[in-house]
Parts: structure tokens; C-alpha cells; sequence
């Protein structure tokens, strides 16, 4: 019954995207055109965008024995050295779980990747075998600006099977994206167009970033997946943990815009660091520090995705949203259509569970048999951003 | 700073590097003329320096030399002078622009021209495309304020492209490109207080016309 949300298979226009707004606690749900969003928020409410551009983060080439191999970036690892995934022979025409494995690579291996290009494989890593570390070089004398301008010369977006045509770099990036840190688009972020924040100026709704480096969402290793997302770099500035202390005072709410901006909120706020890596798994049993609503695509269930809105809305009534979106012909995955979730409301949550939250919510992990809802998060004492931070 | 010739540009970032010491300097070999380029720019530049708060359009193109008359001139040669003096400061604009839009602040630089405002003739592609880049900035400037847009017309310099068009040029009777580019710097030290949308003349803003007030 569920999951059979029909994925959009090409970019969209802004214009084109409904909105599915649901509200946990009256557990009221409408559709409305994305024009209609600036009107969803009240005056004083502060959304938080990821403001990360998306990388070209898919990079194709050739082993020294000439074999086929993809090399998908998943976190920069210091200096020139990212951790990558292996793919073998294929693109994003295959399913990802379909691709073969990537050919035996070891140690000092060398992989050509086009404009100069050179991965070298430095390290393996314990997650999965198609989980390395590489360092990236244009020659003897490569240059920071080398090696980003063959990166950026030779790497693809990541995509998958759903959208045959291949993406363009222009595809992927949000109207207000700054620094490249996203491996894969932040794609809540396309119904804020230009005109959309112009219009949430004029009704005095606050509109701030975080930086958060959003991942791949698959692998094609079912292990690797089951980890997925993997500890991801944020940062947060005080000008933002300023605003949301603000709109706090004044009785407005906090949206964020994306599961990574949720995700660098409520992981920065418990880390309390300006940046960081987070290993936050926001799902069911995470008692939200910071954000009041969410906008998201229309997830399918159990994907890690649908986990994070399970903090914001119980198991049944996301179903009901679901099968609400599906018959309306909602679409889903990253050029799909959106999802406004209204939290239950953050103090209510947090009284209701108490301090057995986190094991009441594990039980119901487990009953679910989902391979993404693994909650990390530590139990202690509920904090907001604004007390983290000192403000 | 971006330019298509790898090596020149190499070489002026590492006399930049040299002569400024502990300045960053990063030089990236695009052609602000390929759609293709753009984001690439724009990525990288991120990726080494964070997001941009000033951003100076300073490429452009003749088009074919010598400079033919319009009605000489081929429309694929039009298109292609529009594609690298105004199409990519637009898609470039559009590029860097995102932090700006969030912070509220930020300033582009497009250089602009005389024959932007008359026109002469064999002028007309680069005329044409200076114009529509002024105007460009002009509304820029009326939908994005505050966020400042302004165009500079440098005046007649001593550059390689001034000596395409007019060979027979005296260099003695023409500006150094330095003495532009300090103007350049003390327009953007006085950007918060100029008119948004505003087309500057870099003479206006040199060192000693300063002191004399001529430039508030």
C-alpha cells in the first residue's frame, strides 16, 4: 500500500510543486501550489536554510589496468583527501543497487579521472569494502585551485535511475547556495525562489542558513546504507542561533528547510560547536531541541528521510500523509513535490516521553524492521540552541 | 580571479602572491562565455575562498577584429560578443549571488564603456553588449537593493583589446590599467554611499579627484 509515491524523473520548475501541509497535533493536511508558501508561516517565524551549493560529487574513470570505475565523494577528509564510494562499470542509468562492485583496488592504486585528474587510493575503510579514502592530484605541482577546477571540470551531479537525462550542474543548486559542500542537492530548498524570499521579507518571516554538508542517499552497499546518513560536517554561525533565539522571544517558530538544516540544528545544537560532524539520526524518539516544522519532499516510508519526520509526526499519521499525497498525485524523490510537517509541539513532546524516551523509542525501532531508524542520540537533558550557545 | 589563458593567469597570480604577501590568491582557467563554465566558477571559488561578497565582471570581447559594421557583421559574431560581455556576468551574477541574498549585502562590479552610451561605429556588438550589461546592473539594483549593482566605465586603457580595436593609438594618451584599478578599489570602499544601479567613470575616482570631493 505504501511506497507507491511515483518519483518526478526530471528537474522541475518551482512553479509546478504542490505542498503537502500536515499538521501533527490537529493532524489536519491540505495541498496548496508552492506559491502558496510564504502564506503557510507567521510574521516572526524564521526558516533555516542548508545554504550548501551541491558538488559535482560523481567522478568517472579508469583503473591503471583499464577498468571502469565511478568514484562518488561522501566527505572531504583534509587536504586534497576525500573518503569516496566505489562503483564498478555503469552510470545513473542502473539502479544503484544493481551497479557491479568496483574492481580490487589497493593501496597506491591510481585511478584516471579525466582533465589531469589523479585519485590515489590511500586508505580502506572498515564501513565497506567500497568505502575508501583518496587523494586527489593534477600533477607534481597541484594546486588547491587545480584540483577544484578538474573536479569541477570532470565531476558530474549525483543522480539516480529515476531521472534518465543527465544533470547539469545548474540542476542541482538552491537560489541562495554559497560554499560546496553538499554531495547531494538540498533539494527542499527549490520552491524558495527569489520572488518566494522577496515575498517572505515583505510578511517579516526571517529567513537564515546553516552550512551542512547533506550525503548520498544510497550506495549500493546494503551495509553501507544501513549506516546512512553517515556523520555529516555542519556549521552554524551565531548570527543564526541569534535569530532562532529571537523569533523564540517573539513567539515565532522554526522551520527548517530540509532534512540537513534539521539535521545541523538539532546536531549543533547538542554538540554546542559553531562546526562540527554530526552522527545525530534524528527519527522517533529524538526530542527536538530546536525545530518546530520541517519541509521536506514526500518520503517514502522507511527511508531515512521518513525517520527524521517521525520526531515531528507519529508512524500513523505520516502513513495517512503518504497515502494522502499518493492519491493526489504527489511525486516524490528530489525534484518531486513538498511536504510541510508542524511538529507536535516541542515541550509536549519532550513532558510526554520523559526521561524513558529514548528506551520507550528503541523498542519501536526494533518492531519496525526498518533498516534506517536507528536512533544514536544520548539522553540528557533537553537543550535549545540558544542555551548551548550561551545567548 | 578567472581568465581562459592558464599560463598568463598563473603567472599574474604569483606576482600578485609575490607582491602582496599573505594574500590568498587562487586563479581558475574558465571562459565566462561557456554556459558550462559558470557554475564550475562559481563552485570553485567557493570551495577555496567561502562565498564571495565582491565580485568584479571585468571579461569581455570585441568580437571579431577589425571590427566590422553591423551590417557586415555576422549574427553568430553578435551572439557570441553577447554571450561572453553580458549573458555570463548575468549567469556569474546569478551564481555568486546566493549568500548575498541571505546576508543582505554584497557588491558586482560590471566594467562598462563609453561606446555603452555612444555609438560609433564599428562599435555596435560591444556597444550593444556594454549597454545591456549597464542596464543590467540597473536592475539588478531595483529588484535586489540592498545589494549593490554598479557599472564603471574605466576609459580609454592600455590593454591588449584597446590595441585590437585601435592600433594606431598612441599608449602615451591612454590610462594604466593600475591607475583604474586603485579607482576601482576606492569605489568600493564608497559603495554603501553610491546610488544602487549607478554607472560610475573611473576617472571620477581617482586618487586626486577623490581628495577634491568630486566623486560624493
Amino acid at each position: 500500500m505504501n511506497g507507491a509515491l511515483l518519483p518526478a524523473t526530471e528537474p522541475r520548475s518551482a512553479a509546478d510543486v504542490r505542498i503537502l501541509v500536515l499538521e501533527a497535533s490537529s493532524e489536519a493536511m491540505r495541498v496548496v501550489p508552492s506559491s502558496a508558501l510564504p502564506t503557510l508561516f507567521r510574521a516572526g517565524d524564521v526558516l533555516v536554510v542548508n545554504d550548501a551549493a551541491t558538488l559535482p560529487a560523481s567522478l568517472s574513470g579508469r583503473t591503471e589496468r583499464g577498468e571502469s570505475v565511478e568514484l562518488r565523494l561522501v566527505a572531504g577528509a583534509g587536504e586534497r583527501r576525500w573518503s569516496v564510494v566505489l562503483f564498478g562499470e555503469g552510470d545513473h542509468h542502473t539502479r544503484t543497487e544493481d551497479r557491479p562492485p568496483p574492481p580490487e583496488l589497493g593501496e597506491g592504486d591510481r585511478i584516471e579521472l579525466g582533465a589531469s585528474l589523479v585519485a590515489t587510493l590511500v586508505a580502506r575503510r572498515p564501513e565497506s569494502p567500497r568505502l575508501v579514502d583518496v587523494e586527489l592530484t593534477t600533477g607534481p605541482a597541484t594546486s588547491a585551485a587545480d584540483v577544484w577546477a578538474a573536479i569541477y571540470r570532470v565531476g558530474k551531479p549525483v543522480q539516480y535511475a529515476h531521472v534518465p537525462r543527465p544533470l547539469e550542474l545548474w540542476d542541482v543548486q538552491n537560489v541562495y547556495a554559497g560554499r560546496p559542500w553538499a554531495l547531494e542537492m538540498p533539494s527542499a530548498g527549490r520552491v524558495l525562489t527569489g520572488a518566494a524570499l522577496r515575498e517572505l521579507g515583505r510578511r517579516d518571516v526571517e529567513v537564515v542558513s546553516v552550512t551542512h554538508a547533506a550525503g548520498l542517499s544510497s550506495t549500493g552497499d546494503p551495509a553501507l546504507d544501513a549506516l546512512l546518513p553517515l556523520p555529516e560536517q555542519y556549521e552554524v554561525l551565531p548570527e543564526t542561533w541569534e535569530a532562532i533565539a529571537r523569533a523564540r522571544a517573539r513567539g515565532g517558530r522554526v522551520v527548517a528547510i530540509g532534512t540537513s538544516a534539521a539535521r545541523a540544528l538539532e546536531g549543533g545544537a547538542r554538540l554546542g560547536t559553531r562546526s562540527g560532524i554530526t552522527d545525530l539520526r534524528i527519527g522517533g524518539s529524538t526530542r527536538r531541541a530546536v525545530v518546530d516544522a520541517v519541509l521536506t519532499g514526500v518520503h517514502e516510508v522507511d527511508t531515512s528521510h521518513f525517520a527524521l519526520l517521525s520526531a515531528f509526526a507519529d508512524r500513523r499519521l505520516l502513513l495517512r500523509a503518504i497515502e494522502q499525497a499518493s492519491s493526489q498525485g504527489l511525486l516524490g524523490h528530489e525534484f518531486g513535490d513538498a511536504c510541510l510537517v508542524w511538529g507536535q509541539p516541542r515541550e509536549k513532546l519532550a513532558t510526554r516521553r520523559g526521561e524513558d524516551a529514548s528506551a520507550e523509542a528503541s523498542t519501536k525501532v526494533s518492531s519496525r524492521g526498518g533498516s534506517c531508524l536507528v536512533p544514536t542520540e544520548t539522553r540528557g537533558p533537553r537543550t535549545t540552541g540558544a542555551t548551548v550557545h550561551g545567548l | 580571479m578567472v581568465a581562459r589563458g592558464k599560463e598568463e593567469l598563473d603567472a599574474a597570480a604569483a606576482e600578485i602572491a609575490r607582491e602582496a604577501p599573505g594574500a590568498q590568491v587562487h586563479a581558475l582557467a574558465f571562459d565566462v562565455g561557456d554556459k558550462e563554465a559558470i557554475y564550475r566558477i562559481a563552485g570553485a571559488a567557493a570551495a577555496l575562498v567561502g562565498p564571495s561578497s565582491i565580485v568584479i565582471h571585468n571579461a569581455s570581447t570585441l568580437g571579431p577584429v577589425p571590427m566590422p559594421l553591423l551590417v557586415d557583421l555576422p549574427c553568430e559574431d553578435l551572439e557570441a560578443v553577447l554571450a561572453v560581455n553580458l549573458v555570463g556576468p548575468f549567469r556569474l551574477t546569478k551564481a555568486l549571488l546566493g549568500p548575498m541574498l541571505l546576508a543582505r549585502r554584497g557588491l558586482f562590479l560590471y566594467l562598462s564603456s563609453d561606446a555603452a552610451v555612444s555609438a560609433y561605429p564599428n562599435w555596435g556588438a560591444y556597444g550593444v553588449s556594454k549597454a545591456a550589461q549597464d542596464h543590467l546592473a540597473r536592475s539588478f539594483a531595483a529588484e535586489l537593493d540592498p545589494i549593490r549593482f554598479l557599472s564603471v566605465d574605466p576609459g580609454e586603457m592600455d590593454t591588449k583589446m584597446h590595441a585590437d580595436a585601435l592600433p594606431e593609438a598612441d599608449p602615451k594618451t591612454l590610462g594604466r590599467p593600475a591607475d583604474v584599478a586603485s579607482s576601482i578599489v576606492r569605489i568600493i570602499e564608497r559603495a554603501e554611499t553610491i546610488a544602487n544601479g549607478a554607472r560610475l567613470s573611473a576617472a571620477d575616482f581617482a586618487p586626486t579627484k577623490v581628495e577634491e570631493g568630486a566623486a560624493a
